[in-house]
């Protein structure tokens, strides 16, 4: 059974998702789907089950064009899909988790010998050897998601969507999936993987497709397309006005005295392994690697959004505790999140409110920002960052993706930093946007501000900051002296080097 | 993330015990309402001498059957991750309406099932205001208790007498066993806690309960019938009310419409202290019924004290503080392993 | 965003209008209002008197509501208030004094005030869904007043505490001065503090506030002492009323009017934006209709019947199905008058 998805536009309020892709998945192979968050991978599976209605094109499933409503929809079609999040139910069964919805009855209601028999033969189908009785909250992630596989094979499913099933698997247990992959392969499912680790992806996969913002950048057999090349294509180069920033990256730094922020051994189990990272007044450090390389781990680490259990972090100096944002916003510390919806604005409240927030919050909730200042910020910003619409009573979840991010900005920049840390402050707006936002970064390093800067787009990276720290697979692997001029085929090179994971 | 440092055993005998110990971490809380109430009554045994008697025990069953139907119908909503707040006032409603039709010359055979037609009409309501309208359940079921209960003074402001024998049979034939006895109200009780175990753990309705407690995204995405469970459990609940205000008409032998009040409060603290999860997706029918007769041992033991019948609702409320406390480490620790 | 608050507070203003109206209506009697000794006299002024321990109640369910909460204790509270009042003022000698009232309606009201703060603790530190944590004291609360009163109906005769509502001052009730107070004092406190704008923020958004470094967890605290002193308050005005301490009836049902007071006047149960001026609409809605139900001979303890209906078509109105549903009526509404949920649970991953 094969699905061709032609011309596919999702539109989310703002945001383009999809816009006008092309994918086409074949019966008998393993099509990896590949590109950087925000990117529309998900988008395209969800766009494909049916949880997302698509505003344009049309999906053709084994020749028949199809509009689902919903996963189950889809399953009954059919195509099944595993999440990156395991989608069973950790308070039941193995053999429940596999069975539900399909158990054998027998005179009493569910003979749950037969069942767990039955589910046994699945489990052991995929080479699974575990007692079907056993809790699935007691096996590991990797076993889990073989678990959610065996489900979709019980639903005798023709198409398999795995979107990220390894992000949180070790070695062995990718190797467990990959084995179970190829089995289904020859007995020509369909299959769609989606999985942020190259290595895998060349190791597995017989063809690929690239998404960048949105669009289709291309569909390439595995051997048609070099590591470097391919991460080019999904990191992407920007257009040529934005090259008329200039680049900031030869500005000397002065290195001789306290950094603003001086992080040791920091690190998390499971999220990143412990590592160093020095900022300097006026300096721009520029944060590289692919999306779950730890970039944004790093970040909410330092700024104490998730607390590190190992390492410790100097603000000019001395040694401080910030396990919370509290503390950070005390040590004039600001991180802006990579995720503007869910962890940046307050959609209800108006711009103004928003802009106001940061200084208020640090003022306590007795002391009311003044009138005067008040009035005094927005107007600064609204003009500075020039956001539009230049109404600062507009409620802020009205507002375009850019100029939500620079009420973000403001909100920061008005608690008056040492150290602003952004994640991904660009993903997802218009050129323009951009182009200003990046112009204020290189301004307020300027003006002896520490920034932490974290992109995606590599061109980005390179232009801005002095100093650049690559990260893969969790690890600091590099850290970059931008005076000698980086090249982003460098960055690109220390990423795609084949590594332990 | 932190699934990285669950790695599999190589010793197959300690991965065994795991296993073993994980299986049973659901019991853990239904074991521990079993150890306090046995706790009380040897405190109460030790303390009041005649305590642990046929005749106490008994009791214990005959005075709160009707709580017992109703804690098994609020088993079924909060292991989806509800909570009806309704069923003490549906309880008085149907109990009312019930006296009122009898008081007629309506016979019971054709008043009972209305009964429980009632219940079920009051759990359909709740069910689909929780589901199809994404009105939080204790809303939801908080209208439906004051539509029952205002429906209460709607049937008749008086208290009405039931004079009918086969009602008042339920409580009032007394089957001896020696110095046990039982009336049919607890047979029914007990035959509807044995019914709906099985209902939970041998129908896929059942199974569907506890997946949508577990987690609600992931029973639909396993395409369960996740609507139709969200909405029966209340009904089932209401049909349990319905249950019950046969039970406590039959018990206090008259239709009032302040019956129950505050019910619904000691019903949700049996069902906690029975081990079942406010969250939902874990916990057991049996466990609510020791979590009644931890409730019934409270009440008794506080009789036996003299004190004021006040101390009930306060230790209840101690005991539902302490469990909610200890729920909420367990998922806390749960969720950082 | 004003024109948004204009529009908000309309529908409920239009409805009380509408009720005032019918009552007008079906009785004159029902908008004259009499002078006698200097003091006024009439069914509106009984309702500005009786609305007063609902009005102090909504105000303070109104703040934990903005929270994404719920405080269900409130009827407990008062009962507390009042039980802990009215103990006070009977155990003492002098009844009469204005200095034995004055300790007992602060004793009264610092014992809720401490209930509150311990539900907040419970809500904010712990960390237990807010029904539950209230419900604790909702079911222990009638317990504890039973017990300050020793199991009976405590009665005294106090005239500055039967001062409390029954008095007047300057022609108007004197429980109307109550909550015509609170009112003053908490939208003082909220608008004029920072206290509203990060109310909001931590119900709208809690993960983004926190980050932006707001306290969320004191404010959630502090929310939950507001409505337990406002509800200690109300507990005093009920006493003082019926100048008895009633750990069974009193303030029975007022958490579902509160809720209902909350919703109707435009504050929607998801948390975050509210308006206390709705909150103070929706209360006089509630009790015209109380007076209304009444006035139409249905017994009073008929009224739970209309409220639950009330709620009902409220909640269902507020719901993202049937606003849908109107939108696809109306195609011209803009998605802009959508609520955010289904806004953030679209981005795409």
């Amino acid at each position: 059974m094969s699905v061709v998805m032609r011309g596919i536009s999702v539109e989310f309020p703002g945001v383009k998702a999809l816009d006008g892709v092309d994918f086409a998945l074949r019966s008998g192979e393993i099509h990896s789907l590949l590109g950087e968050n925000g990117a529309g991978k998900s988008t395209l599976i969800k766009a494909l089950t049916g949880v997302y209605p698509i505003d344009s094109g049309r999906i053709e499933v084994a020749g028949r064009e199809r509009t689902f409503t919903g996963t189950a929809d889809a399953q009954s079609a059919g195509i099944a899909t595993v999440y990156q999040e395991v989608n069973l139910c950790a308070n039941l069964s193995v053999g429940e988790n596999v069975m539900l919805g399909n158990e054998v009855s027998g005179r009493f209601g569910i003979d749950w010998r037969a069942t767990y028999a039955r589910a046994r033969t699945f489990l052991s189908q995929l080479g699974l050897d575990i007692d079907p009785r056993s809790p699935l909250s007691s096996h590991s992630l990797a076993i889990q998601q073989l678990i959610a596989i065996s489900r979709a094979v019980v639903v005798d499913c023709r198409v398999l969507v795995l979107d990220e099933p390894t992000s949180s698997l070790d070695r062995s247990e990718v190797d467990r999936l990959f084995a179970v992959m190829r089995r289904l392969r020859d007995q020509n499912v369909a299959i769609l993987f989606v999985s942020h680790f190259l290595d895998q992806i060349y190791e597995i996969s017989d063809r690929m497709t690239i998404l960048r913002n949105g669009r289709l950048e291309g569909e390439y057999l595995v051997g048609e397309l070099e590591r470097p090349q391919l991460i080019a294509k999904m990191l992407g180069r920007e257009l040529v006005e934005l090259d008329s920033i200039g680049r900031s990256s030869e500005r000397v730094i002065e290195r001789t005295g306290d950094p603003v922020l001086r992080v040791l051994a920091l690190g998390k189990r499971g999220s990143i392994e412990p590592m160093d990272l020095d900022v300097y007044p006026g300096e721009v450090v520029g944060l590289a690697g692919l999306l779950g390389s730890g970039r944004t781990e790093l970040a909410r680490l330092i700024y104490g959004a998730d607390r590190a259990d190992h390492g410790t972090v100097q603000v000019h100096g001395s040694t401080t505790r910030l396990s919370t944002p509290r503390h950070s916003v005390e040590h004039r510390i600001a991180f802006s999140s990579e995720d503007r919806r869910a962890e940046g604005i307050i959609g209800d409240l108006t711009v103004a409110e928003n802009m106001v927030l940061g200084v208020q919050a640090k003022r306590g909730w007795f002391r009311r920002v003044p009138r005067a200042r008040r009035d005094q910020i927005v107007d600064q910003y609204m003009d500075s960052l020039q956001i539009r619409p230049r109404n600062p009573q507009a409620l802020i979840r009205n507002l375009s993706g850019g100029n939500q991010q620079k009420v973000l900005l403001a909100r920061w920049l008005a608690t008056d930093p040492v150290l602003l840390i952004l994640d991904e402050p660009t993903r997802g707006i218009d050129v323009g946007a951009k182009a200003e936002i990046q112009r204020l970064v290189s301004e307020l390093a300027e003006r002896g501000l520490g920034v932490i800067f974290i992109s995606s787009e590599l061109d980005e990276v390179v232009r801005l900051s002095q100093r650049i720290a690559v990260l893969r697979d969790r690890h600091k692997v590099a850290d970059l002296d931008n005076r000698q001029n980086v090249d982003v085929d460098d960055i690109v090179a220390l990423i795609a080097k084949e590594g332990a994971a | 993330m932190t699934a990285l440092t669950e790695t599999e055993r190589p010793a197959p005998t300690i991965s065994r015990w795991r296993h073993f110990l994980v299986g049973k971490v659901a019991w853990m809380p239904v074991l521990a309402a079993v150890v306090i109430l046995v706790i009380m009554l040897v405190a109460g045994q030790a303390y009041f001498g005649r305590f642990v008697t046929p005749r106490i025990l008994s009791s214990l069953f005959v005075d709160n059957a009707y709580l017992i139907v109703l804690a098994a119908g609020m088993t079924f909503v909060i292991l989806t991750g509800g909570i009806d707040l309704s069923v003490g006032a549906v309880m008085a409603f149907t109990g009312m309406l019930a006296a009122k039709l009898m008081s007629t010359g309506v016979p019971a055979p054709v008043v009972i099932p209305l009964m429980l037609i009632a219940g079920a009409a009051f759990g359909l309501i709740i069910g689909v205001m929780v589901h199809y309208f994404d009105v939080q359940p204790f809303i939801a079921s908080l209208a439906g208790m004051f539509l029952a209960r205002g429906l209460c003074f709607v049937v008749s402001l008086e208290a009405i007498q039931v004079k009918n024998p086969l009602v008042l049979g339920l409580q009032s034939v007394k089957i001896n066993m020696g110095d046990w006895y039982v009336t049919p109200t607890v047979i029914i009780a007990l035959l509807l806690v044995v019914g709906a175990t099985w209902v939970l753990g041998y129908t896929r309705f059942g199974r569907t309960v506890y997946a949508v407690g577990g987690n609600e995204q992931s029973a639909r995405l396993m395409g369960l019938h996740v609507a139709r469970t969200k909405v029966l459990v209340y009904v089932v609940s209401g049909v349990c009310a319905g249950i019950a205000g046969l039970l406590f008409t039959a018990y206090t032998a008259a239709g009032y419409s302040l019956n129950g009040i505050g019910t619904e409060l000691d019903t949700i603290a049996a069902v906690v202290i029975g081990g079942t999860l406010l969250t939902g997706g874990s916990g057991y029918l049996i466990g609510s019924l020791v979590g009644v007769l931890v409730y019934g041992v409270i009440k008794v033991s506080i009789t036996f004290l003299g004190a004021d019948a006040s101390w009930t609702r306060i230790t209840i409320g101690i005991l539902l503080l302490a469990f909610v406390v200890v729920q909420r480490v367990i998922v806390a620790r749960a969720n950082r392993r | 965003m004003r024109k948004l608050l204009k529009h908000r507070i309309l529908w409920p203003i239009g409805a009380l209008l509408a009720l005032v109206l019918l009552n007008a209506v079906s009785r004159p009697s029902f908008l004259s209002i009499t002078v006698r000794d200097g003091e006024l006299y009439g069914s509106l002024i009984d309702i500005l008197r009786n609305s007063a321990p609902l009005m102090l109640v909504a105000l303070g369910m109104t703040l934990v509501i903005a929270t994404r909460g719920i405080d269900l204790s409130v009827g407990a509270q008062m009962a507390i208030s009042g039980a802990v009042a009215l103990t006070i003022i009977s155990d003492s000698k002098t009844p009469g004094s204005l200095g034995t009232v004055a300790v007992a309606i602060l004793a009264g009201v610092a014992i809720t005030f401490i209930f509150g703060l311990w539900n907040g603790f419970l809500v904010s530190v712990v960390g237990i869904q807010p029904i539950i944590a209230t419900l604790v004291l909702m079911l222990a609360g009638r317990g504890i007043a039973l017990l300050i009163t020793g199991g009976f109906i405590t009665t005294i005769t106090s005239a500055p505490y039967a001062q409390m509502s029954q008095g007047y001052l300057i022609g108007f009730p004197f429980a109307f001065f109550v909550s015509l107070g609170a009112i003053l004092v908490i939208s003082l406190v909220v608008r004029r503090t920072a206290l509203g704008v990060l109310t909001e923020s931590v119900g709208i958004n809690p993960e983004a506030s926190r980050l932006a470094g707001v306290r969320s967890r004191g404010i959630v605290w502090s929310v939950y002492g507001v409505s337990g002193l406002l509800a200690g308050v109300a507990g005093i005005l009920y006493s003082s009323n019926i100048m008895a301490a009633d750990a069974n009836n009193a303030g029975i049902n007022i958490e579902l009017d509160a809720i209902l007071a909350v919703v109707l006047g435009g504050t929607s149960l998801a948390g975050g934006k509210f308006t206390l001026a709705g909150t103070v609409v929706g209360v006089f809605i509630i009790q015209t209709l109380t007076s209304t139900i009444t006035f139409l001979g249905v017994p009073p303890a008929v009224t739970p019947v209309f409220k639950a209906l009330v709620v009902i078509v409220v909640c269902l109105a507020q719901s993202r199905r049937v606003r849908e549903w109107l939108s696809r009526i109306r195609p011209t509404r803009t998605p802009t008058t959508t609520t955010t949920t289904p806004v953030v649970e679209r981005i795409p991953a």
